[in-house]
């Protein structure tokens, strides 16, 4: 604030957007100066992307000042934006699957000199630019994007989450061009890793619930003060809530409602071992792209397993549809819920959709019974539905509600709830974690996997941390406070280790790079 | 996506790395030729009377539905469709017949053929802005203007006439020297040619790729999203234009009804050549083969004394049952 | 609903806003609205058309473009769309009409008309629902297969002879006391059943869940594909019995009777407020989309040529369709 316009590269200021009944951003700002790499942090749904989406055009804002080099301009697109010398590298890199890289290259108009330097900094010097690029691996496409941009010589290169999917050691090279970015060119770097935060970073502006809470000089120790931000202060009305129906020593005798032994779906989920009991809530800790996702994909019976087993009360599970899952009492929150409601039609109908979904139930409805489970459910739960006859309208923690209410109707035996209160206001959320300890203490079992570590504590009897595809760790849930989650979901052992070592601990050089090439099948990079 | 197929002009890297991936780009393509190959024999074997000369004429005979399907299939790559094409086509052509004979004469021929081109581009103008900017779903929208363009070449002529310029006939009819070569199939191959070569080797031709391969991916890497959908509309209007003068040429007349078949075997011959309806893969010659091996079969089913009625009826199976084939791919591949 | 403040002088009524969520809401509305609105036009310009006899006539022909408008209905409701009804309701009349001079008569006849639409609406439901084939397309194409083969049919019955039965002709043509049209004896029930499926079945509802959100239908544990199916083989059929109404009512039996049915069946259940995206409409619009369009085709024969009625009819598709899709955009 005391510096002047002129002294910074970018400076955005009140930015705010909003989505129907969602407020993604609320008079956030940020302020980069030249030459810096600036960190900007947040929990999940706290407002990252979308501010990125803001500088970078590929979304409007509502309201908002944003000044580059002393000029005003909002980005319109992401050519203008472009133009304006700020270009993001996304999680879902923006390359065509469909054309060859030479041929992405020219679409974006890169020059090909400066993105072979960049290639070859980041360890592809061997990509063969006829590749297809539906044929390379996620890393690869990532380094491709991170190159083109680079290439480009951007004022602001705004990394979202760059380092996520890749191996130890294209990340270490990846941080190491983020810092050669030069004195006058700036890097807004997103990411959930403190040690690379740590390690590049100067500043770090942290974002929660869509407005900026902080700016963070970067030292060594300050690790604490931004997690402290990023979690916000204890909400004394969560209160304490604990205990579970069992104790340790039943669940050695009782069948577990749910085992999961070495399954895996090919992918980010490579062996994913636990138990889940009645009767108790069971929280999921996990950093994203983990395999949290795919995890809860295989439980709910969306997709299915490539290798492992699942076990319901005892008996192997292989499902094919959600609908078998649903019959074995397993039913799935998600996080998104536009993924979870007909946005179109009315409370009633979302709450009773699993009702009509069997042929045998296709035929007449009795309203009058039908009214009734939905009049109770949306009084157990409590929702709002003043705002209309299309769900689309109600408010983001009532919408999540219903989904609630959907189950809650028919009757829940296992509820696999994905990051339920993501983006919801703290009067719902606490409402929804008393409502899950209800029906544990009624005798469901439920999996929970949230991004707001506090409410591990408050809400859950263990918990499980997985990391790379794997459980990493199980711990009960009283004593596991954030910093002990946090720390465990980055997969570090009390007293953090520096990038060089944790890098050099994890992978050799050789093995990181062939990885990362020579998943084609086809691509003719393998040969040398 | 299905298999990429032939792309006319894509840039080259090397020559043994060129042929590889030709090879692999044109994989479908190959498949398609070579299918075809096996129904010439066939169609030997049926009739032993058929000749190159044969095959000629079946040539000659499909150049206005190979245009029709070069016309989707542009679209369709860029992840449209354009459901109004055959009437674009009988508009353009009673306006060029009607036109032909109200002003008879050489020159003022090319201005009218000119002119033709010009308002199926307009045409295609109209889809383009109307998808663009309705967001209505371009089905609804090339199926309604289906009409509109029907309506308006019955308002041009209310029954089949007119005539068509002596140059232009003579631009389609008969052969090139020897017997073997049909003008209309040079034709037909030149303007693709002419049209497709530079675009597919332009940003505009990436863009048309990119827009259908993955629409998020090509915004967010600068593309003009709107620009090129709306661009890709006006191209097929200009094909189909192309595709409307070549019905009065080879006619010689224009007809103001749509042949109704005409809209499915466009977008069957753009599937069976590789086109992926989805977009972001696939060329134009695929679909030109494609719509050989469908004349052929058709003209298998009247050698073998096969009532037409079951031709068409074959002709909807094949059709229908490549689709569904192409979806099963298609879902195969992207749970892969 | 969104709570009214009262207030007079904010004078919320007239803000655009309250008219779409008016829209949005009530669609039998603004429809009624509209219909008056054409018949006062029809009555000013052309007057003395417009009596009980001239409406009896157009209820009389908009019952089949009615149930038509019901195939399109429920097939939009899932996101898709029906493109082989007009096909399958020619082949309907036609095949029976065939029958009327075999043993077991147009009964049978009308049997085997069923029999075939349903053969046809399963594999268009199977495409669709299993294989994923694009509806609009795989339904082009089964009416072109169905084109064909009642045209093999045709070739195969020439000698016969053939002729719509009287029954039939009865209740397409006939009147009670020269104002009910007979047909209506087939639709009010159909029209009946229709509302009530969508608003009161489960099958229903599933029709609204998959247009809406199928990933959500699915998480909730419903098999899409079965419904798809189902939903093919009712809009098969349906289109079978309004293919017996038009051949009665016009006395024709022809392979392409309905055909000019087609878009305007699309074009009423648009214009009746069914998204064609999916997850939103009803029938009773649709009901009062195809008395519109046929009020309005019969004002157009008179002012206007053919041609100008194919134009207008599709511009009136995307413009209602492009006034819908601003309307219920999310913002």
């Amino acid at each position: 604030m005391t510096l002047t316009a002129t002294d910074l590269l970018l400076e955005a200021t009140d930015v705010s957007k909003t989505y129907g009944a969602v407020v993604a951003l609320d008079h956030a700002s940020l302020s980069v100066r030249p030459g810096e790499v600036h960190a900007l942090m947040g929990a999940n749904g706290a407002g990252k992307s979308t501010l990125v989406k803001i500088l970078t055009g590929a979304v409007t804002p509502d309201a908002g000042r944003i000044v580059v080099r002393g000029r005003e301009r909002i980005s319109h697109s992401p050519a203008d934006a472009r133009r304006n010398g700020l270009v993001s590298v996304y999680q879902e890199p923006a390359v065509i699957p469909d054309l060859d890289i030479r041929d992405n290259l020219r679409l974006t108009a890169t020059p090909l000199e400066p993105f072979r330097h960049w290639l070859a900094e980041l360890g592809l010097e061997r990509l063969n630019l006829s590749s297809l690029a539906r044929r390379l691996p996620l890393a690869s496409l990532r380094i491709i994007d991170l190159a083109r941009a680079l290439a480009i010589q951007p004022d602001v290169l705004l990394l979202d989450e760059i380092t996520a999917a890749l191996p130890a050691n294209l990340t270490e090279r990846v941080l190491q061009a983020v810092q050669q970015q030069g004195d006058d060119r700036s890097v807004i770097f997103i990411s959930h890793r403190l040690i690379e935060i740590a390690a590049v970073c100067d500043r770090a502006t942290v974002l929660r619930n869509g407005q900026t809470v902080g700016v963070v000089d970067v030292a060594a120790g300050s690790e604490d003060k931004i997690v402290d931000l990023m979690l916000g202060e204890r909400a004394a009305t969560l209160g304490q809530q604990g205990g579970s129906a069992a104790s340790a020593a039943d669940r050695s005798v009782q069948v577990p409602r749910v085992s999961a032994r070495a399954l895996s779906d090919g992918r980010r989920l490579r062996d994913a071992t636990f138990d889940l009991y009645a009767g108790e809530v069971l929280g999921v800790v996990a950093l994203e792209g983990q395999g949290q996702d795919e995890l809860f994909d295989l439980l709910s019976g969306a997709e299915r397993p490539a290798s492992g087993a699942l076990l319901v009360d005892g008996k192997a599970a292989s499902w094919r549809h959600p609908a078998d899952a649903i019959r074995q009492g397993m039913v799935f929150i998600a996080a998104d819920r536009a993924e979870a409601l007909l946005m179109q039609r009315s409370v009633r109908e979302n709450i009773s959709l699993p009702s009509s979904a069997r042929v045998r139930q296709w035929g007449w409805i009795n309203l009058g019974r039908e009214g009734k489970k939905v009049d109770q459910a949306v009084a157990t739960l409590q929702i709002d539905a003043r705002a209309g006859s299309e769900v689309r309208r109600l408010s983001g923690g009532n919408q999540q509600k219903v989904t609630l209410a959907r189950w809650v109707a028919s009757g829940v035996k296992t509820m696999l709830c994905f990051d339920p209160t993501r983006g919801i206001d703290i009067g719902t959320k606490t409402q929804i974690y008393v409502l899950l300890r209800e029906l544990a203490a009624a005798g469901a079992a439920i999996l929970l996997y949230t991004s707001e570590l506090k409410e591990i504590e408050l809400a859950c009897d263990r918990v499980i941390v997985i990391f790379g595809g794997q459980v990493v760790a199980e711990m009960p849930a009283a004593g596991a406070d954030e910093a002990a989650l946090l720390r465990a979901a980055h997969d570090l052992k009390p007293g953090a280790a520096l990038p060089e070592e944790v890098v050099a601990a994890t992978s050799g050089v050789k093995a990181a790079v062939e990885e990362a090439i020579s998943e084609t099948p086809a691509s003719p990079a393998v040969r040398p | 996506m299905t298999a990429p197929a032939a792309s006319i002009g894509r840039p080259r890297s090397g020559a043994a790395d060129t042929l590889g991936t030709w090879a692999r780009n044109s994989a479908w393509t190959l498949g398609l030729l070579g299918f075809l190959v096996v129904l010439l024999l066939f169609t030997k074997y049926v009739n032993h009377n058929y000749s190159l000369v044969s095959l000629a004429n079946t040539a000659t005979a499909v150049v206005p539905l190979g245009l029709a399907a070069v016309a989707q299939a542009v679209v369709v790559i860029s992840g449209g469709i354009d459901l109004s094409i055959s009437s674009q086509m009988a508009l353009t052509s009673c306006v060029a017949a009607t036109m032909m004979a109200a002003y008879p004469g050489d020159g003022t021929a090319l201005v009218i053929v000119i002119g033709v081109l010009l308002l199926g581009m307009v045409l295609g103008a109209v889809n383009g802005a109307l998808v663009v900017l309705t967001r209505v779903p371009d089905i609804v929208v090339t199926l309604a203007t289906y009409f509109v363009w029907a309506g308006f070449a019955l308002l041009v002529r209310a029954a089949p006439g007119g005539t068509a310029a002596k140059w232009l006939k003579d631009l389609v009819i008969g052969s090139l020297g020897v017997d073997v070569v049909p003008k209309a199939a040079v034709v037909l191959v030149v303007i693709v040619a002419v049209i497709w070569i530079p675009l597919s080797r332009s940003r505009l031709g990436l863009s048309l790729y990119a827009v259908g391969s993955d629409r998020l991916a090509a915004f967010r890497s600068g593309v003009a999203v709107n620009r090129t959908k709306f661009l890709s509309y006006v191209i097929t209007g200009l094909i189909a234009a192309f595709a409307g003068l070549s019905l009065t040429a080879s006619t010689g007349i224009g007809t103001p009804v749509p042949e109704p078949t005409y809209v499915l075997i466009s977008i069957g011959a753009v599937v069976l050549g590789g086109v992926s309806l989805a977009g972001g893969t696939g060329g134009v010659f695929g679909p030109l083969v494609a719509v050989v091996v469908l004349q052929l079969i058709r003209d298998d089913m009247t050698f073998m004394q096969v009532d037409s009625n079951y031709g068409l009826v074959a002709q909807g199976f094949i059709l229908i049952g490549v689709l569904m084939a192409g979806s099963l791919i298609q879902m195969r591949r992207s749970r892969a | 609903m969104t709570a009214a403040t009262g207030t007079v002088s904010e004078r919320r009524w007239l803000r655009p806003a309250a008219w779409r969520n008016l829209l949005r809401d009530y669609p039998l509305i603004p429809l009624a609205i509209l219909l008056l609105l054409l018949i006062v036009v029809i009555q000013l310009t052309q007057p003395g058309t417009v009596n009980a006899g001239w409406a009896a006539v157009n209820v009389r022909q908009a019952t089949v473009l009615a149930i038509l408008a019901g195939c399109q209905t429920l097939t939009m409701l899932t996101g898709g769309i029906d493109l082989s009804v007009a096909y399958i309701a020619s082949m309907s009349g036609f095949v029976t009409a065939t029958f009327v001079h075999q043993p077991g008569g147009w009964v049978l006849g009308v049997a085997v008309a069923l029999a075939a639409a349903a053969l046809a609406g399963l594999v268009s439901g199977i495409g669709i629902g299993v294989f994923r084939v694009h509806p609009l397309i795989m339904t082009l194409g089964m009416g072109l297969i169905v084109f064909g083969f009642s045209n093999v049919w045709q070739l195969q019955n020439v000698q016969t002879g053939s002729g719509v039965p009287v029954e039939l002709r009865t209740v397409g043509t006939g009147m009670a006391g020269d104002l009910v049209p007979y047909n209506l004896v087939v639709f009010v029930p159909i029209a009946i059943m229709l509302v009530l499926l969508l608003r009161r079945t489960g099958f229903g509802r599933m029709l609204y869940a998959i247009g809406d959100n199928p990933v959500a239908a699915r998480l909730s544990g419903v098999r899409s594909w079965q419904v798809v199916v189902v939903l093919y083989v009712i809009s098969a059929l349906l289109a079978a019995v309004a293919g017996l109404l038009q051949s009665g009512l016009s006395n024709i039996a022809s392979v392409s009777l309905v055909v000019p049915y087609l878009l305007p069946s699309v074009a009423a259940a648009v214009i009746g407020g069914t998204s064609i995206v999916g997850g939103r409409g009803g029938y009773s619009g649709s009901i009062l989309g195809a008395l519109i369009l046929t009020v309005l085709a019969g004002f157009l024969s008179i002012i206007l040529p053919e041609p100008w009625r194919q134009i207008v009819f599709g511009s009136i598709v995307v413009l209602v369709a492009a006034a819908y899709t601003r309307v219920t955009a999310q913002s």
